[in-house]
């Protein structure tokens, strides 16, 4: 009987194709995408962020989530909820105490990572379409390594959405005190839940919550909870920008009432 | 009678190969691997391509389409334009042996390197019990046909062959969490495993395995990251592991009834009975039942390599076909008293 079949005999050649890939579509889109949007947005993160104005309005108590908390010496006495006591400096934005853990918690999420390892790192930047560096090791090594430390931005972001949480709440203020209610109430409480949503959804939280667990049945509660963060993960990507949209939405509505550009649709007082 | 569409399929073998392009007719309804079977019936009768069931279920024709890992029986023909030319590639990451055929032996390899379910100490076969919701994430992941479209596609290897002894791949993955998650399995150091030999720190979650998955399995968002993070528990993070240690969490998660985590060991000769003492012992209560516990007959040895393992695939053994789940020594029918096997019978039929 004659076979075409050999043993194999040491390392054996891949299929000669010349061409790097055969894509037809427009796979180039959505890094192109992402690097646009990515870099939009973290410029008007890192002005806002450094500008040190335009952050507080004074009459509804409205304070950006991109200065909150505010503990800088240089924030004014009303919008500082925990105490002033970051140095007055230009360099140090004003939320300094939280801003590098929300940096580092969206610089270690999943979604993100898998959006900026394939759009600026391009590795790869689409399936099938070969990653532009001769070696590659991964998450294996340092720096990389610490991606693995993403729990711990993860719990850092539960206390800052408490912080935004209690931004959105006392900002029911009228002017000249008491009750008051207007359109940047809306605008800061759907920027909360919706961080609630994202920070919730993180893989994270999924695995601690219960994805952890070997046995579900013995633990009701947190199979229930563990069931509820993941539908919200499945939206994981889409809440991760929706959250962009939102931060710079309520950032720029503040920034526009604060500097007098625009006044802040009142519904009551 | 269809109409003339183009295509342009990779010919050739380990030597060299080129596109070569096609004019063939392509009919309502027809899918890729339609076509590929038409150009062997006409024009290229020695075209070489590995295909089976022709209904996704099989995992045998996976090929590249226009660049694409797809498998050629899913990827319909309405889907491309009526002036679209169709190229049609074997997979990229693995050697080529002809044509759209590739040397898959790769991923038989891994699947080698991955220890199998370990039985649970003190709870015999046929005595397992498993609640639904303990088992639901691993049944996904026995949805995989072995396509191996997501261990082509991914970069880890596809772009870098250097890292192929490192690097299990997203299909062997879903394996060690299937495995990990599995409420029975008594291995505890999967997650060990699945960072030092199975090199799941190269994944970085891109999600093209994701993508290109025809059973549509979570591989990413279900089985790596999960992995990941539990591999986070264990090596990377100081707080799990001091509350496992104070709260004592291995015990909670141990199934009720057991001594003791370790792996269970085949029963010794103590243990064990004929069918005909274990029959007359069940009997008495008229029930039916296995003796699970009896001592099997040795089997002769297996026909494994210098290596001690047996051969990856039929190709490299020494037997035409695929070899006996039960050992190419054994004859059946096997005699009456070698059968685990006992036939239920009425207590009034004594």
């Amino acid at each position: 009987m004659t076979t075409t079949a050999t043993r194999p005999a040491g390392q054996r050649p891949r299929a000669a194709i010349a061409a790097k890939t055969l894509r037809t579509d427009r796979w180039w889109l959505a890094p192109l995408l992402t690097v646009s949007l990515l870099t939009l947005w973290v410029a008007y993160a890192t002005v806002r962020a450094f500008m040190q104005k335009w952050y507080w309005v004074d009459d509804y108590h409205y304070l950006t989530p991109f200065y909150s908390p505010c503990v800088s010496t240089g924030c004014v006495p009303e919008s500082a909820e925990f105490g002033r006591f970051l140095p007055n400096w230009p360099i140090i934005p004003f939320a300094a105490v939280t801003l590098p853990f929300l940096l580092l918690f969206r610089l270690t999420c999943y979604y993100y990572r898998r959006a900026y390892y394939r759009s600026f790192w391009a590795s790869p930047p689409a399936c099938a379409v070969p990653d532009g560096h001769k070696s590659y090791s991964g998450e294996t090594r340092f720096p990389l390594i610490f991606q693995n430390a993403h729990r711990y931005f993860f719990y850092a972001a539960i206390l800052i959405s408490i912080i935004n949480t209690w931004d959105a709440i006392v900002a029911f203020h009228g002017k000249g005190g008491g009750f008051g209610f207007g359109l940047g109430n809306l605008v800061l409480l759907g920027n909360v839940v919706m961080l609630w949503a994202y920070t919730l959804s993180c893989h994270s939280c999924r695995h601690i919550v219960g994805g952890r667990l070997k046995h579900f049945s013995k633990h009701p509660v947190r199979y229930r909870a563990w069931g509820f963060v993941s539908k919200l993960n499945a939206k994981h990507m889409q809440l991760a920008w929706i959250t962009l949209g939102t931060l710079m939405l309520t950032d720029a509505y503040v920034m526009a009432v604060s500097a007098g550009w625009i006044s802040d649709l009142r519904f009551f007082h | 009678m269809g109409e003339k569409r183009n295509f342009r399929v990779w010919r050739g073998d380990d030597s060299s190969g080129q596109l070569q392009d096609f004019q063939v007719e392509v009919n309502e309804g027809e899918v890729v691997l339609d076509i590929i079977h038409r150009l062997q019936a006409t024009q290229a009768p020695d075209l070489a391509v590995r295909w089976n069931c022709k209904a996704g279920k099989c995992g045998s024709c996976s090929m590249e389409i226009n660049g694409k890992p797809r498998l050629g029986c899913m990827t319909r023909m309405s889907t491309f334009e009526p002036t679209e030319t169709v190229t049609v590639t074997p997979l990229r990451t693995f050697p080529v042996i002809r044509d759209l055929v590739t040397d898959v032996s790769f991923n038989y390899q891994k699947a080698r390197e991955l220890p199998a379910f370990a039985p649970p100490a003190g709870v015999a076969p046929g005595e397992y019990r498993m609640q639904q919701v303990d088992v639901e994430r691993s049944q996904e992941f026995r949805k995989c046909i072995e396509c191996f479209l997501c261990q082509n596609v991914c970069h880890v290897i596809r772009d870098h062959e250097e890292n192929k002894p490192a690097f299990a791949g997203p299909r062997f993955f879903i394996r060690a969490a299937e495995l990990d998650m599995h409420p029975l399995d008594a291995r505890t150091d999967r997650k060990d495993m699945a960072v030092e030999e199975q090199g799941i720190g190269y994944c970085n979650i891109t999600k093209c395995c994701t993508e290109v998955c025809p059973e549509h399995i979570k591989i990413t968002d279900n089985a790596i990251i999960p992995m990941k993070e539990r591999a986070v528990d264990r090596r990377y993070d100081p707080i799990a592991w001091l509350g496992s240690k104070i709260f004592r969490r291995d015990q909670l998660d141990r199934p009720a009834g057991y001594a003791t985590t370790a792996v269970a060991s085949r029963p010794n000769a103590g243990t064990t009975s004929s069918p005909a003492e274990h029959a007359a012992a069940a009997g008495a209560q008229g029930d039916i039942s296995m003796n699970w516990h009896r001592e099997a007959a040795v089997g002769h040895a297996a026909p494994v390599g210098p290596d001690g393992k047996l051969p990856v695939t039929e190709f490299t053994g020494e037997l035409a076909g695929a070899q006996s789940p039960f050992g190419d020594d054994v004859a059946f029918p096997m005699a009456v008293q070698d059968i685990t096997y006992q036939h239920p019978t009425k207590p009034d039929e004594h």
